[in-house]
């Protein structure tokens, strides 16, 4: 009916592969270099002094908590591209298949990224970070004991083999089949590799479930091991998805930007993107709201002291930032249908969503540091200490070091498979109504 | 108005078109549209996408209903536990303070998303003048088709372009299959 029906052969070649003269095409050297920076940063930054002259200890839990915190920020732009894989397969999506590939290629960066967190494993450098893991601790608390079966180094080790083994085999399967596609001959090889995908879609969902839960629990929720909360996997799923859509806006904005997916992308997509931004918000709330309010209101100790040490002094306005900036600022700012096709508007609302994640990771990973720092401090008679831990929020050169080293090496990986292959699945059986989608 | 065969006693709703494809309609609305008429409608048994701008139709106005809706019943939700709760009827329960907003979210929402719903539903029976006991094109034996096989566009006479030749002329231009006056 409409003006001008689209087809995959009108698409040009050029639109569709990253274009040698722009600095998309250096984005892996880029990301590399900016990934050997921050690590260094993130390592030999000195630290603030203070306190953290006078302990080792406390520095290296710093650091290495800004660590997990910048490690749990770039998985979850890999997640993201896993689960959005996934899910557009499950349902036989058509409106995503153009943007699907740059799924893919965030998809990949999944299991290297995940490599990340064999440092924790290695040598003292997971006691810094997991309470549990200091048998001294352990003796003294009978919480601790109970939870050992789980909550140990071996079990926490081989818990985190099998995440890897999963996450690497999804990702690279789905990664791989739909290159495959790419050089398929002939329409019945492309459709046998998109059956392929279709079919191991419903199991990858269960694995991912699971395997992302788990690993949220095991990486993030056992920082504070004496918490315990059935939802944190959701929300932390929440937070993914969330951002996952965003990072694609980007994404399909900056190439189209340099002139590529011109005519492949369409505000119908950045519609659709637009929609699942705003809905996920609302998902992430619902979420987020979910959790807080039972414990809220059963008021057990043990459960409300999770959040009894996020309501002091910064620590307070850092969850406040959280509910302004991750629920009511976006719910407002993505309502319109009009704001939402364009893409001009839309990149800025996905900056701020994918910054916001990194706060909310921040939110999830510093405090429990800031809260053993505190304890510690009391119970070794030193009441100023306890309170700065208490009220500040304490932003280092390791913060920043490993955000941009984590976020060099997403780059990195993320860029070198965004240039070793088209843009967009061209064989994909039903990529041209995906090239005609439109939002009635 | 002499010109009417059948003399202009009785008042006329306006010209109605017949065609007997979605392509058609599609492209006998774009005229009529560019003819710059306002007081007209499109019938089909199906939806026929595009079909709005084909028309031109302006956006509805219905998402700002909703929103005020929306806000008006979360609004609403909240003011009518915080009344009950700390004047109305202060009691307190488990400890907690009188005004604890955080036990009257949930409800907030839930009114927020009922108002809406009743925004959306009832506000677009308004907009669409619904219900209607009586509609001038069902005196017409073929306009039954719209609900079959048949695409119609109606113009009323009370459009400021209408004039009775012209805008025949201008449907029978369109590949209608059939037009006739219809009565009001």
């Amino acid at each position: 009916m409409s003006a001008h029906h689209k087809k995959v052969s009108d698409i040009d070649e050029k639109t569709i592969e990253i274009n040698k003269s722009t600095l998309w095409a250096k984005l892996p050297m880029i990301g590399a270099a900016l990934a050997v920076v921050g690590f260094l940063v993130g390592f030999f930054a000195p630290g603030p002094g203070g306190v953290f002259a006078e302990d080792e200890h406390l520095w290296h839990a710093k650091q290495w908590t800004a660590y997990l915190n910048a490690f749990m920020f770039a998985l979850s732009l890999g997640f993201g591209g896993l689960i959005f894989v996934i899910i557009q397969h499950l349902v036989r999506a058509n409106w995503s298949i153009v943007v699907r590939r740059l799924a893919e290629n965030a998809m990949f960066t999944l299991p290297f990224v995940a490599l990340a967190g064999l440092p924790l494993l290695i040598g003292d450098t997971g006691q810094a970070v997991f309470e549990w893991m200091h048998v001294e601790e352990m003796v003294h608390d009978p919480m601790l004991q109970a939870k050992a079966a789980y909550l140990n180094k071996s079990a926490f080790g081989a818990r985190y083999g099998l995440f890897l083994g999963l996450w690497g085999i999804l990702s690279l399967l789905f990664w791989k089949w739909s290159r495959d596609q790419d050089k398929a001959k002939t329409t019945e090889a492309a459709d046998a590799l998109s059956y392929k995908q279709r079919f191991l879609a419903p199991i990858a969902l269960i694995a991912f479930a699971m395997s992302m839960t788990f690993g949220a629990f095991d990486f993030m929720m056992s920082l504070d091991p004496h918490w315990f909360s059935t939802i944190f996997g959701v929300y932390y799923f929440a937070g993914i998805a969330l951002t996952f859509h965003a990072f694609l806006v980007i994404v399909c904005f900056f190439l189209q930007r340099s002139g590529m997916l011109k005519g492949v992308v369409t505000p119908e997509h950045y519609h659709d993107l637009g929609k699942f931004m705003f809905g996920f918000t609302v998902f992430w709330t619902y979420i987020g709201f979910s959790q807080y309010f039972l414990i809220w209101y059963a008021n057990i100790p043990e459960e409300t002291g999770w959040f009894q040490y996020r309501a002091h002094g910064q620590w307070l306005s850092l969850s406040l930032l959280l509910i302004f900036g991750r629920f009511i600022l976006p719910f407002f700012l993505l309502l319109r249908r009009g704001w939402k096709r364009n893409p001009n508007y839309l990149v800025w609302m996905a900056f701020f969503v994918v910054g916001m994640q990194f706060v909310d990771m921040f939110w999830l990973i510093q405090p429990p540091f800031a809260h053993h720092a505190a304890s510690a401090a009391a119970k070794a008679g030193s009441p100023e200490v306890a309170e700065y831990f208490h009220t500040s929020i304490t932003l280092t050169g390791a913060d920043v070091g490993f955000f941009i080293g984590f976020t060099g090496l997403f780059l990195a990986l993320f860029g070198w498979s965004l240039t070793t292959s088209k843009l967009v699945a061209i064989k994909d059986p039903r990529l041209e109504e995906s090239l005609n989608h439109e939002n009635f | 108005m002499a010109k009417s065969k059948k003399g202009s006693k009785t008042k006329k709703f306006g010209l109605l078109a017949e065609y007997d494809s979605a392509a058609a309609i599609f492209h006998a609305c774009e005229k009529v549209r560019d003819a710059g008429y306002k007081r007209w409608d499109s019938y089909t048994p199906f939806p026929v996408h595009n079909l709005d701008k084909a028309m031109g139709i302006k956006p509805s106005v219905l998402p700002w209903i909703v929103f005020a809706c929306g806000m008006t019943g979360a609004a609403s939700g909240m003011l009518l536990q915080w009344w009950s709760a700390t004047i109305a009827y202060p009691l307190i329960i488990a400890g907690k303070p009188l005004f604890s907003f955080q036990a009257f979210v949930p409800v907030t929402f839930e009114l927020g998303i009922l108002f809406s719903a009743f925004g959306a539903v009832f506000g677009m029976l308004g907009l669409n003048k619904l219900p209607q006991y009586y509609h001038p094109l069902f005196n017409i034996a073929r306009f039954a088709r719209a609900t079959d096989d048949r695409f119609f566009i109606a113009i009323e006479a009370s459009d400021p372009k209408y004039d009775l030749d012209k805008t025949r002329k201008l449907l029978e231009g369109t590949d209608a299959v059939a037009v006739e006056e219809v009565d009001d």
